[in-house]
């Protein structure tokens, strides 16, 4: 019966001076301490970009945005300096869009199969294997790449390098697989069963149902996944670091190595270059490139999800 | 009601206590674990040593009475690597509690960090340059340098490359030179009769002790160098490089070969008297020219005031020498370990080698006994 009277003393808490009382200064130091959270990443966000930003503006007064894009080729480090970003770019693009050859169809099929025909017994024994993959360092992932994908190709392609972009680009893919799967599949779970059911009632296969009604549904959530895919392709670093080699060279033939944005840095920071100089900075100069790059990736998924996203009440 | 209120707050009291109990248990296991991971306590300064050091026994591992233990900070060259290696796995089979590392910044950064003071000992296969001493002398380093090895910088290519069987030094200068960057891509274009096909470079990188020499010998400018090769400190990718390309030309020290001999080739360099080959005798007699070079470790002075490392330099100089052979490079005269070891336990700072002294001088006539 005391249950039922006003909120208990203690929960009213105990007054304290100037009005304030144990309650709500318990309130308030619990508010603060999550917008001081937010804030620390926040802060961390604005100081990187500032850094980035700062240092990239110093290397553009020594070296011209037009050699910068146009250049076709990149040796900072040595005698006769190039800045052109163009064979780094190119392969980091190419292995990305490798990767994505790999990692779409099967991460889709993957996520169709789950979602729409797996029994729960199976969904239950897959699903976790593949957060295994998912949870793979990725620098296993790079010796993968070297030491076991490269000979099989090599056994096909007998010009193929030791160190390529095909074997880094499939490995990569691999590791792409679980993103797109899981992502994919709950874009699909998230589609309401009155679409699937109507579809049936109308006479419709399975096969017509996964294809033509729940993945057209949610195509805005695969659509996303591919684009969070894309942008883990262009920011790996340990799989190209390890497998596609560090000769920075403007090809297309994936049987040949070329060396990545991120594989350069890897490079640049792990030798012996003194601060301030050219080539210190073309690190921060590259690291904008990738920065920009993903950045924009992200704006485009987050436009594409919002223009496309079907509600369903 | 009041049951549930009674419930509750019996339930409030258990979660207090659980998460409690889970904090204190997990502060404890943290204390315990970083504990552990602390790092090694340094040697005891008051252990003295009387060990009977004899540099003309080279074969008997010094004997000490007392325990030693710490550690032992050793970084730099590449090619030094596999002697260092060898000699810290050696020394660390007997005394268990001495802990030696060894990294391959390339012999630039390996200066640098010595020079900065976070490194007992830096491998080096070129002689410390007038910016390092400068570097060391402003952070008061001081260093003993000692010759360790003979090595003879070798140019590979694949196995089943039957065509680059020797090359001369202008060719090699034509394959290397900065001007060569995008321009010099076939074989063909280095010498008429060689196939028309694509040429893949390997080579250290701009760190590389191995990269300043070769750049100074070949093309003669250090560091003057074609930029558009396959760039590593680390000499096993470029092994690999190499073995996994038909087309693939690169250049490393002698002891990567010899543990890989069956997956490179070795070119003959022709360095004005017809093309030699590396081998033991001719690094030794110098006709390899112009890339037999001899490889150094320099030892921080304060360091070598510390038992664990003063031993290991001992053991190097004397036990080491027959692992220097196994490894893959050219031990040097012994009267030459004999004189360095002497400059070591004297302390004897400084480099020998200056704009007077170049590195091709002969190892007898530049160290002299202290």
């Amino acid at each position: 019966m005391r249950q039922s009277a006003a909120l208990s003393a203690r929960r009213r808490g105990r007054q304290l001076w100037f009005g304030l009382n144990t309650r709500s200064v318990a309130e308030g130091a619990v508010q603060n301490l999550l917008l001081l959270a937010s804030l620390v990443s926040i802060v961390t966000t604005v100081g990187i970009v500032a850094v980035l930003i700062f240092e990239t503006v110093e290397f553009f007064q020594e070296v011209s945005i037009l050699e910068f894009l146009t250049d076709r080729q990149w040796t900072p480090l040595f005698t006769q300096q190039h800045f052109g970003i163009a064979p780094l770019f190119t392969a980091t693009v190419l292995i990305a869009v490798g990767a994505m050859t790999v990692a779409l169809p099967i991460g889709l099929v993957t996520a169709i199969y789950l979602s729409e025909y797996a029994p729960d017994r199976l969904r239950s024994i897959v699903k976790p294997i593949l957060e295994v993959l998912a949870g793979i360092p990725t620098i296993v992932y790079g010796y993968f790449a070297l030491l076991f994908i490269t000979p099989i190709l090599r056994a096909i392609f007998p010009q193929m390098q030791t160190f390529n972009a095909a074997s880094a680009a499939i490995v990569m893919g691999i590791m792409i697989v679980p993103y797109i799967s899981s992502l994919s599949e709950e874009a699909m779970g998230a589609v309401p069963r009155s679409l699937r059911e109507a579809a049936y009632a109308l006479g419709s296969t399975k096969m017509e149902v996964a294809t033509r009604v729940v993945v057209p549904a949610a195509a805005s959530g695969i659509v996303a996944a591919f684009i969070l895919g894309v942008s883990r392709a262009i920011g790996e670093t340990m799989i190209v670091a390890i497998a596609a080699g560090q000769q920075a060279r403007l090809s297309f033939n994936p049987l040949q190595g070329m060396e990545t944005m991120t594989a350069y840095i890897v490079q640049v920071s792990l030798g012996d270059t003194p601060t301030g100089t050219i080539e210190f900075k073309t690190i921060f100069a590259v690291g904008m490139a990738l920065f920009l790059m993903t950045f924009l990736l992200n704006m485009a998924s987050r436009w594409l999800l919002r223009r496309f996203r079907e509600v369903y009440q | 009601m009041q049951k549930t209120s009674i419930a509750n707050q019996q339930r409030a009291r258990m979660q207090l206590a659980v998460v409690g109990l889970t904090a204190t248990v997990l502060s404890l296991v943290a204390a315990a674990c970083g504990g552990g991971a602390k790092p090694i306590a340094t040697s005891t300064p008051t252990a003295t040593l009387t060990t009977p050091a004899t540099p003309t026994t080279p074969t008997a591992p010094t004997i000490t009475p007392v325990k030693l233990s710490g550690k032992v900070e050793i970084d730099g060259s590449s090619t030094v690597f596999p002697v260092t290696e060898a000699v810290a796995e050696e020394y660390q089979k007997l005394h268990r509690d001495v802990k030696v590392t060894v990294g391959i910044s390339g012999t630039g950064g390996g200066f640098k960090r010595f020079c900065s003071g976070e490194t007992d000992i830096s491998d080096a296969s070129r002689p410390i340059s007038a910016a390092e001493i400068e570097q060391c002398k402003k952070t008061g380093v001081e260093f003993v340098e000692i010759p360790v090895a003979y090595d003879g910088l070798s140019v590979m290519v694949n196995p089943s490359n039957t065509w680059a069987t020797s090359m001369t030094v202008a060719e090699l200068k034509k394959l290397w030179a900065p001007e060569a960057q995008g321009v010099i891509t076939r074989w063909i274009q280095v010498r008429p009769d060689w196939p028309d096909q694509p040429i893949n470079l390997y080579g250290p990188g701009t760190d590389s002790g191995t990269f300043d020499y070769f750049t100074e010998a070949i093309t003669g400018k250090a560091k003057a160098s074609r930029g558009d090769f396959t760039a590593s400190e680390d000499d096993n990718v470029l092994v690999q490089g190499i073995a996994g390309d038909r087309n693939a030309l690169g250049y490393f020290g002698y002891a990567y070969y010899i543990e890989n001999t069956g997956k490179l080739k070795l070119v003959a360099v022709d360095g004005g008297k017809g093309p030699v080959l590396p081998t033991e005798e001719t690094i030794l007699s110098n006709t390899y020219q112009p890339l037999s070079r001899p490889l150094f470790i320099y030892v921080k002075k304060q360091a070598a005031e510390r038992p664990e490392v003063k031993e290991f330099i001992r053991f190097y100089l004397t036990a080491g020498r027959p692992l220097i052979k196994q490894v893959g490079y050219i031990q040097i005269p012994s009267v030459v370990y004999d004189i360095a070891l002497q400059r070591f336990e004297k302390a004897v700072v400084g480099s020998v080698y200056g704009p007077n002294v170049p590195t091709s001088a002969k190892l007898e006539v530049i160290f002299k006994a202290p």
